[in-house]
């Protein structure tokens, strides 16, 4: 598992999981299906995301392609920064 | 000679004989045209009576919004029965209890859901049958048969004649908070609802040529109605999960051409805030309209430019009647703190607590007379007595919504407050006593009360006041956790204030008023 791959997941877990086992997700597992997100932790994320890989978050990428996993949050990262 | 609609599920039937071949509906991407809504819906309804669904039986509809739940909900209708929507935020311990309050027979689920549902579904003696959507994960153990949504349509034939009820049967039982903690059933008919349906229309201006999108749930009442209206104008629906990725809605506004925008405050402040960073501008929007809670008076002159040619309108409603009163769009500048006037075809009238009239700018109790109102809440006798009460005819029940309005020389309502503490936000509905529950069911803590606080973004946040027993160490996130494991999102508290001791008024009740001051100041 990368450096970016941790960070997410360090942060889904203490901010919408509270410390869940890790089994309990999985990189590619989405957001939306799991009930994890919801449109006010979207606004969470993307305030993290912005102060954390310092990049700025359109409002236009606000899309399940690159914010609803793990792996899609990654990626989306790698892409910006 | 057009026919009248008499059953919700005629709206449909009427729609796909008019013209089978247009899109009824777009979900997730998908066109689906009112012929194949039709057919598989009638495919639904047989496999519904397959596994032994008879008129009146209540039929759970545990999903997201999907292609799946709208076939599910006009199947049971064609079955007969009556739908029940839940939440599919909804935690196993609650799932149970609304499957085994309802008696639901069948139980309608996605495979992504089945984490609860698997919990849930034990120990229902009424429950017979569980179809569900999608894949699931693993070979779960459970007390009654599951079969794939996807191979039940294709085994199955469509039923060919809707099974025999009138307008005066049960179409939907309506889960919704209540200050005693357990939801209730809102019994709708029928006639409430096809009423209700075109009351909305009418003065929604709403016709065959709109195109509505729908981001909020159809577990809500809001939402569903929404599918309900578009479908017995014969209009276009399109259907996404939710507001949760603001960019992707955006995205279908315009590629859709959507023509109507129903939501909340909070994807309201959303909007605004991201038109404040980067300019937002949808023109083919003619209609927005928000319920739920309040629109803030401020959030016009942004609406107006988000939306610019959109009318737009504030309504009041609760799920005992699904909705009671919207303000003219003409007057959103005259009126900018009315939620307006009674919704056609119904009347509205205040009354002080021992049921005199009130006069014109006075307080009073918020009463709702018309074919609207609910026949009373499932198995609950003595609740439905305090929200229905004797109305001007013999028999004949109005509704008594507990809340707190005037209203001016004119007729236009404003709300002053609840009477009870139920809390707003999101625009969800959340009892306070089934937060505390949850948390005095958590090993350490001693005491703990709920209140809503007031919350830019969310209308109200919910914070809870906790007494931890001594020697026990409760972080705020572990206490989150224990929440969101049986609460819905929505109802997991945003602030934890953890106290030596309860404020206790001069009776030995917890001081509510000094937690509330205490955190607002």
């Amino acid at each position: 598992m990368n450096e970016i791959t941790t960070k997410i997941r360090l942060f889904i877990f203490e901010n919408f999981l509270f410390d869940a086992d890790e089994e309990d997700l999985k990189n590619d597992d989405s957001f939306l299906d799991q009930g994890i997100i919801d449109s006010t932790g979207v606004l969470e994320l993307v305030e993290w995301l912005e102060d954390t890989f310092d990049i700025t978050v359109d409002d236009d990428e606000l899309i399940p392609e690159n914010l609803d996993s793990v792996n899609q949050l990654a990626a989306y990262i790698t892409r910006k920064t | 000679m057009r026919k009248p609609q008499r059953l919700l599920r005629e709206g449909l039937i009427q729609s796909a004989a008019r013209h089978p071949e247009k899109t009824a509906l777009i979900v997730e991407g998908q066109e689906y045209t009112y012929g194949q809504l039709l057919d598989t819906s009638c495919r639904v309804a047989r496999a519904l009576l397959d596994r032994g669904v008879k008129r009146g039986d209540r039929v759970a509809v545990y999903m997201d919004n999907t292609w799946p739940c709208i076939t599910s909900i006009y199947g049971i209708l064609l079955a007969g029965g009556a739908f029940l929507m839940i939440n599919p935020q909804t935690k196993a311990d609650k799932l149970q209890y609304i499957l085994r309050d309802s008696g639901a027979t069948v139980l309608m689920t996605d495979g992504h859901l089945s984490r609860q549902f698997v919990r849930a579904v034990q120990g229902l003696p009424a429950l017979r049958a569980i179809i569900a959507s999608g894949n699931l994960p693993e070979s779960e153990q459970l007390p009654v048969t599951l079969d794939l949504f996807a191979l039940v349509i294709e085994e199955t034939f469509p039923l060919d004649e809707p099974t025999f009820v009138i307008p005066n049967d049960l179409a939907a039982l309506i889960y919704t908070s209540g200050s005693t903690g357990n939801p209730k059933g809102v019994m709708q008919t029928h006639q409430a609802m096809v009423f209700a349906a075109w009351s909305l229309i009418e003065y929604l201006r709403l016709s065959e040529q709109d195109r509505i999108l729908l981001v909020l749930p159809l577990a809500f009442d809001y939402g569903l109605y929404q599918l309900l209206m578009a479908m017995k104008l014969g209009a276009t629906l399109i259907v996404e999960r939710s507001f949760t990725f603001p960019g992707q809605i955006y995205k279908k506004m315009h590629e859709e051409h959507a023509t109507v925008f129903p939501g909340v405050p909070t994807i309201f402040a959303t909007m605004i805030s991201g038109h404040r960073k980067k300019e937002l501008i949808f023109p083919e929007i003619t209609r927005i309209t928000n319920t739920a809670a309040a629109l803030p008076a401020d959030f016009i002159p942004w609406l107006q430019e988000i939306f610019p040619n959109a009318l737009i309108y504030k309504m009041y409603g609760l799920t005992e009647c699904k909705r009671v009163s919207y303000l003219e769009p003409e007057l959103v500048h005259d009126k900018p703190t009315s939620v307006g006037q009674a919704i056609p075809g119904t009347e509205v009238f205040l009354r002080t607590l021992d049921g005199k009239p009130v006069p014109p700018g006075e307080p009073g109790i918020l009463y709702v007379r018309g074919p609207h109102v609910m026949a009373g809440y499932w198995n609950q006798p003595e609740l439905t007595g305090e929200m229905l009460k004797p109305g001007l005819l013999p028999g004949e029940r109005i509704l008594c919504t507990g809340d707190w309005f005037s209203m001016d020389e004119d007729g236009f309502l404003y709300f002053s407050g609840r009477s009870d503490d139920i809390i707003k936000t999101r625009g969800e509905k959340v009892s306070p006593v089934e937060v505390e529950q949850i948390l005095h069911g958590i090993d350490g803590i001693k005491e703990a009360v709920v209140v809503g606080v007031d919350d830019e973004q969310l209308g109200q946040a919910i914070c809870a006041f906790v007494v931890v027993r001594a020697g026990c160490e409760l972080s705020d996130r572990r206490i989150k956790k224990m929440c969101l494991a049986r609460l819905e999102n929505f109802m997991v508290p945003k602030y934890i204030v953890e106290l030596s001791e309860m404020p206790k008024t001069a009776n030995g009740k917890i001081d509510k008023k000094q937690l509330l001051q205490s955190i607002q100041s």
